[in-house]
């Protein structure tokens, strides 16, 4: 089964990167924008049938390896 | 006096580690990062700088996993001496053995060159031959040193006279490179044995390479 994990940065922590493209984004003329944010997309093929015992497994996942949850938050998506 | 450099996968500066380690009379082993355990009466552990695991996913995420770090984390429990430098600051913090967190710096580049460090607390084994308010000039080189605590985290940090090192000018004013919460250079833990920063001190032992600042930190791990 495919699960997709995003990881993002928490709300109030400031966000670099985010930041940079903002900047880059208002020198092209896109005023429009408010604000961005950038995070990670990571996609994993994961074995089994069960989307809630998938889930709850690949929430372990993100807890131990795949965020950093002192600064970074995460979402999962079971497809 | 012994000291163990742990060599990670991608790890660089070991050798010039090493080389400051012997020049203030340290004999040093160096550890493959697949080790299981410590040799016995080791004195200090130095995690040094570099890019472990090509920082894949995060600086020092995926170096925690490697079996040493088990036997480093027991070495630090049992009151051991552990100092982790640049991307060995950030593996200690993703072993959750110092608290906060790591962010790529603010202005997005990486930053290498010289830099004042003023010296905020010396109540420690490691700036024990300097004292507080001295400048000390040591060169950083990283892209995430951004150094990040909550509110709650910061108060205890200095409640506990954690924090050890900020980022200066040469006349010791508040000089942020890279976006750190308080300008903050380096931290130990609680119980005062597991240091991290990110400058470079074992960069700055001759003089004519620039500076010889390094040693006097690194000096106060001899007692």
């Amino acid at each position: 089964m495919k699960v997709v994990v995003n990881v993002s940065l928490k709300e109030g922590v400031l966000d670099p990167q985010g930041k940079a493209v903002h900047h880059a984004l208002g020198s092209l003329g896109f005023d429009e924008v408010n604000g961005v944010r950038i995070g990670k997309r990571i996609v994993l093929d994961v074995d089994g049938e069960d989307k809630e015992k998938i889930k709850e497994r690949v929430k372990t996942m993100c807890e131990e390896l795949l965020a950093n949850t002192v600064i970074e938050d995460y979402f999962i998506e079971v497809e | 006096m012994r000291a163990a450099v742990v060599v990670f996968p991608g790890t660089n500066c070991e050798f010039d580690t090493k080389y400051a380690l012997e020049k203030i009379s340290f004999d040093v082993e160096m550890v493959w990062h697949k080790e299981e355990s410590l040799s016995e009466n080791i004195d200090l552990v130095v995690l040094p700088g570099g890019f472990s695991y090509g920082d894949y996913l995060r600086s020092g995420a995926i170096s925690k996993f490697s079996p040493v770090m088990k036997a480093v984390g027991e070495y630090a429990e049992n009151g051991g001496y552990v100092l982790g430098i640049c991307n060995g600051f950030q593996i200690l913090l993703e072993s959750h053995l110092l608290p906060g967190a790591m962010m790529k710096n603010k202005n997005v580049h990486f930053i290498s060159k010289y830099h004042g460090l003023k010296v905020v607390s010396n109540e420690n084994r490691f700036l024990s031959k300097t004292k507080v308010g001295d400048i000390l000039r040591i060169p950083i080189a990283h892209g995430e040193g951004n150094y990040y605590i909550d509110e709650e985290g910061l108060k205890r940090l200095y409640d506990n006279d954690q924090v050890l090192l900020t980022y200066c000018d040469e006349n010791g004013e508040e000089l942020n490179p890279n976006g750190s919460v308080d300008s903050i250079a380096g931290i130990c833990n609680e119980k005062k044995n597991v240091f991290g920063l990110m400058p470079h001190p074992e960069r700055a032992v001759e003089s004519i390479l620039g500076s010889e600042d390094g040693i006097k930190m690194l000096e106060g791990f001899l007692g």
